[in-house]
Parts: C-alpha cells; structure tokens; sequence
C-alpha cells in the first residue's frame, strides 16, 4: 500500500477540519392531513425551514387520515378541510388526557362548474335551483328555477347530469354543508359529511375526474375546488349569496364570506357557507390545523408554536399567489390568544 | 442352533450419521424447504383472512348478516349495506369474461395453430405487452377514448338493435357497467391467450400425428384432440382472468360512475367493490365506516373463492360427464 499522497491528506484534513464545526440539530415535525390546503402548506414548510430551523413533513393522505393519525398520536398535527365533531374532539381527549386546538389557516371555496351545449356565458345560480338539481328534482337545463336567474340565456331541454365526488373530501362537506343550510329538505335527506349518499349523479375521484368527466359529458353539472377550476381554466358559475346578489368566487368574495363570521367561537369550528354579507361567495370554507393542547418536547412545542405565528402573519403574504384566500385580521388575531396556549 | 442375523459381524450404525447421511444427499432438506414455503403462503393468506375479519368487528356487530342483501351506503348517517357493490362486482367481471373468453380463445387458437410461427411470435409477445400495462393507464384510455367511441357508436346501435330488452334501456351517461365491462375484457384477454396458447402448443405432437394419421383434417384435429387434451389449461386461463376481473380497482373506478345502484340495465353507472374501498378508504373516519369498507374486503376475498369453486365444480361434472 503507498503512503499517504499530498492529494489525501489534504481530502483528509479538510474531512476533520469539517468535523470541527457541530452541525445545530435541526427539529422536525411530521404533519398528516388535508389535501386541498396541501400546495400552500408545502410552499410554508420551505419557506419556513430556514426562518425557525425546523423541518416538517406533511403527508396529504385527506382530512380523515389526518383527523385519524393526530388522536393516534403517530404525527405531530394533522390538518382538516372540516371542523372536528363533538365526538372527534371527545375522542382525542379520551385518548390524550388534553384537547386538541384547531387553527385556521386559510380558505378555499367550491364552483359550480358545467358543460351546457350552447351556452359559453356564465349562468347564475339560485340555492333552490343548486338544491333542486343535485336532489333530483330539477332535470333539465331549461327548467323556470335556472331560466329565471338567467334571462337572456338560451338554455337547452338537454338532461341535467349531475357529478359528484366519488372520494371522500373536504370539498364535499362544503358543498354538502352549504346545501344543508339552504335546503331542509337536503338537511333531512342527506346531511353533510365528506362522504354522502348522493340522490342523484355519477361520481369522479378527484377534483380531476369530476372535471373529466363534465368535460366528457354534455349538460353534466358538478362542483370542483376554485383554485382547481381556476388554474385549468374551467368555466364556472356565480351564487346567489344571503343577501341576494350573483357573486362570483374570487379571493375578495371568498374573504368576505370569512369576515362576515360575527362572533368567532373560541374552538374556530365555524362553518362559513352561506354567509351574510353583500361581497361573500357563499359556498366558502376554512381549513384547520389540528395541533395538541400539549407537547412535551420542548423543541417541537417552540418549533409549533413558532410556525402558526408565522403562519397567520408573514405566511399569509404568499397564499394569493397560490389563489387561497387570506384568513381576516380578527381571526389572525383570535388565533395569536390561542397559540399562546399551547404548553 | 443360532438362526440370528446373516451378517453378524456388521457393526451398529448409530442414528446420527445416518441422519447426517441423507442431510447431505438434499431429499430431506428440499422437502423442508419446500414445505416451509408453502406453508408460509398458507399462513400469510389466513393472517390476511384473520385481520379482515378482526377489524370488521364493529360491522359485523352493527349489521350482522344483513350487510350482504342491505342496498344503503350512507356514511353520514352510518348505514351500510354490501348489495349494490357485489351487484357490480359481479356484472363488471361477468360482462368482461362474456368478451374475453370467446376472443381470448378464438387468438389462442388461432396463434397456436394455425398461424404461421414468426406471426404468431410476433403476435403473441405484443398480446403480453398488453398485460404489462399499468392500470390507470387503462382507465384513461377508457375515459378518453372508450367512453366517447361507445356513447358516440357503440349504444345507439345495441338500443336500436336489442333495446327491447331491459339491459339496454334507460339513459346512457359514458361511465357504466358496460364501459366497465368493455375495459376489463381488455385488461383480461392478454391472460387468457398467453396461457391458453402456451397450453395448447403443449399438447403432445404424436396426439396430433395420430389424428393425422387417422384421416382427420388439419381443423378437425385442432377441435376435436387439441383443445379438448388442452381444455383444462384453458380453465385455469379463465379462472385467472376471472380473478383479474372481480379485483381490478382503477381502471374500473374511472369508468363505471361511482353510484351504488342496483339495476338490470348495462347502460345504468354502478360500483363494484374494489372501487369503493381505492375511493372512500382513506378519508373515511369513525370505526364503523372503516370496519364496513374492510368487510366488503372480505366479502370480495369470499366472492371470489366461492365463484372459483363453483366454476370448478361446473368443470369437474362437465368434465366427468365427457369421460
């Protein structure tokens, strides 16, 4: 074996030099949960890493695995397109001994989207006529309760094909939990829920194969996230909001809808569908994190802690671009009191 | 007078080297190695069958037997029912086999023999890429180009020619039993004819000469001494594309519309199984919910050993009866 040649030696001290300068341990936290506020999340994560020196991995595996993996306790918070039930916070409780606090983060919002053959303007629609259509009641496009919204509009007698999501979501209890408010006889039948019994309609999984398949049929009607619909340019129609106007969802209306909330309970479960207002899009919704009351290890608490401060404050400069609406200030505010107690 | 051994003087062999002996000679070790194999596969299956079970607990205790013959899915109010997506299950698979199996045989037949060698090669291997293709795959191209070819061409010849019966009735939106059908008889003719062709150039050729020989055409001998020699290879294609069929989950859940409804028309959407349980799975909260989506997991396992054993039944008295 030679000796030791100039080359190596340097290689090798410059290996020791290296090992000379600790690295800082670098907290980590793992996260499970929605997959609508997933993109957004992902953009906070990296920006993050170098703002708090955490790291945090998020597994978009949809509300209910994430609801499932925090009361596991297999991750460090989870993330939920739908406010946790009376039952849900009692069982994480049950399991943990503390609470489980929910954050809200941003909002999205559900469009009508629709494949009507002759018709390239955008129709207005009524909370009857929405009800009407996806209880089965109204069937054709020139039906009185869609023609009276759109005057002027010629609509053909072609059959109403209703699309659904096939797969359990989060865009499905905004859509159903907005339905349940505008019509009792939705809220008896059906209810709302991320998976439902649909009365009436085919089923796509994913936001993409509901557009697919409205794509492919004529005179199908369904609902798809906005930032979905936006970003594959797909024709979407104006609500009727509370107080009587067409509004269309953009990120002003879809605000609005989250500023018109009165009185924000202390637990931030609200449901802001069908809000009041005169600028709110009425089929809007936050999404949470569902972060617990209590984490014993210093490290990951003041890294938590760290992030939703920054999350609500300077993280909220970067949703727009992302087409997510901003949480309003008194929310950002409510939100500051609650972090704090975190322990 | 001593009648004892005829070898006296052979000494004891103690057991141990004995033992050692056929060690080395590889009987008994393959055996073992073998066996244990096996029996691992078996174990891994009654695991499998025994966790199903263990976590579909809570519906078992909800709904009991019912399950099967209940046509309610609603998880928000927490009632499930198994009928609709067996209904499907069942439909989906028969309808693919109803194709499948005359066009699988039929290539088969015509690859092993009666096409020229380098043809049926070249035939045969581009058949097999067929099975290599992932399965999502299948399900866009039967969303993108089956569905329209068949809304556009296929339906309004079948109403206009058979709309009398109630198969065909009602409206067609694209996505249906029949656009299910249609795709996993695709998906399944490629097992179909690799086996069945390999069975078939395996018939011994002195059974074929012999037919020859006897004076029978070159196509009497194929019907009348090929397939029948190759005939229980053929069943075992078809058990396999079966399986196929009844378990398929993506191809299946981006054509057949995603509606657990039970109707005698083709042209109705539907759900099967496999499809529920790749949709609802992962967001699905509450033991109830998910222990009733991991039922129907064991209600398709149950499915499909008891259609194999009734298509093997109907094998074994057809086939005794010939003699």
């Amino acid at each position: 074996m030679r000796g030791l040649t100039p080359r190596t030696a340097a290689v090798a001290a410059l290996f020791l030099f290296a090992a000379e300068f600790p690295v800082a341990a670098q907290t980590s936290l793992t996260g499970a949960g929605a997959t609508f506020p997933a993109p957004i999340y992902q953009k906070w994560f990296s920006d993050y890493q170098s703002v708090g020196n955490v790291q945090i991995n998020y597994q978009p595996n949809g509300s209910g695995g994430g609801i499932k993996a925090v009361t596991e306790g297999t991750v460090d918070f989870g993330a939920s397109d739908m406010p946790l039930t009376d039952d849900q916070l009692k069982a994480f409780k049950d399991k943990h001994g503390f609470r489980v606090l929910l954050f809200p983060t941003v909002i999205g919002a559900d469009v009508p989207t629709y494949n009507v053959p002759g018709v390239t303007q955008e129709l207005n629609f009524t909370p009857e006529a929405l009800a009407g259509i996806f209880l089965g009641h109204i069937s054709t496009w020139n039906d009185p309760a869609i023609a009276k919204a759109n005057p002027g509009v010629k609509l053909p007698g072609d059959k109403i094909i209703v699309v659904h999501r096939s797969d359990g979501s989060g865009t499905t209890f905004c859509w159903t939990d907005y339905l349940s408010k505008v019509s009792p006889e939705w809220k008896s039948k059906v209810g709302k829920n991320t998976s439902v019994d649909w009365p009436t309609g085919i089923g796509g999984k994913g936001n993409d194969g509901v557009a697919g398949l409205i794509k492919q049929e004529k005179g199908a009607l369904g609902y798809v996230e906005l930032i979905y619909a936006v970003k594959n340019h797909l024709p979407y129609g104006k609500v009727k909001n509370a107080a009587g106007g067409f509004v269309k969802a953009d990120l002003q209306s879809v605000s609005a809808a989250a500023a018109s909330v009165k009185t924000m309970p202390a637990d931030f479960r609200v449901s802001i569908t069908d809000a009041a207002g005169p600028g709110a899009y009425p089929i809007s919704t936050f999404t949470w994190l569902l972060v617990p009351e209590k984490i014993s290890d210093d490290g990951k608490r003041k890294a938590m802690a760290g992030f939703l401060k920054w999350a609500i404050t300077t993280g909220q400069g970067s949703v727009e671009g992302l087409d997510y609406a901003k949480l309003p200030q008194q929310v950002v505010s409510q939100e500051q009191q609650q972090i704090a107690q975190i322990k | 007078m001593a009648t004892t051994s005829y070898a006296p003087n052979v000494p004891h062999r103690p057991v141990v080297s004995s033992l050692y002996k056929r060690l080395r000679g590889g009987d008994e070790i393959a055996y073992l190695a073998t066996l244990i194999c096996a029996v691992t596969i078996l174990l891994i299956v009654a695991l499998l069958v025994v966790e199903l079970w263990s976590n579909s607990r809570p519906t078992i205790h909800a709904f009991g037997w019912h399950f099967l013959v209940s046509s309610t899915w609603d998880p928000n109010s927490g009632k499930f029912g198994a009928l609709p997506f067996i209904y499907g299950t069942c439909v989906t698979a028969a309808l693919a086999l109803f194709i499948a199996v005359p066009l699988g045989v039929a290539s088969s037949i015509f690859l092993a023999e009666m096409a020229p060698p380098g043809l049926s090669n070249l035939l045969t291997f581009l058949i097999e890429l067929l099975a290599a293709v992932p399965s999502v795959i299948y399900g866009l191209l039967g969303i993108f180009i089956l569905v329209p070819l068949i809304r556009d061409y296929l339906v309004p010849a079948l109403t206009k020619v058979f709309g009398f019966l109630p198969l065909f009735q009602g409206d067609f939106y694209g996505v249906s039993f029949l656009s299910a059908g249609l795709v996993l008889s695709v998906m399944v003719v490629p097992f179909i004819v690799s086996v069945s062709r390999e069975v078939l150039l395996a018939v011994p050729v002195e059974q074929r000469e012999a037919a020859l020989a006897l004076g029978a055409t070159k196509w009497e001998t194929t019907w009348q001494i090929v397939i029948p020699n190759a005939s229980t290879g053929i069943i075992g294609s078809i058990f396999l594309a079966l399986a196929r069929a009844l378990g398929e989950t993506m191809a299946v859940t981006m054509v057949i519309g995603n509606t657990p409804k039970i109707t005698a028309s083709l042209l109705s959407p539907g759900y099967s199984i496999a499809a529920v349980i790749a949709n609802e799975f992962a967001e699905a909260s509450g033991s109830l919910y998910v222990s009733s989506l991991i039922f129907l997991g064991l209600v398709l396992f149950g499915l499909t050993i008891v259609i194999n054993a009734l298509a093997r039944i109907m094998v074994l008295t057809t086939a005794g009866r010939r003699g």
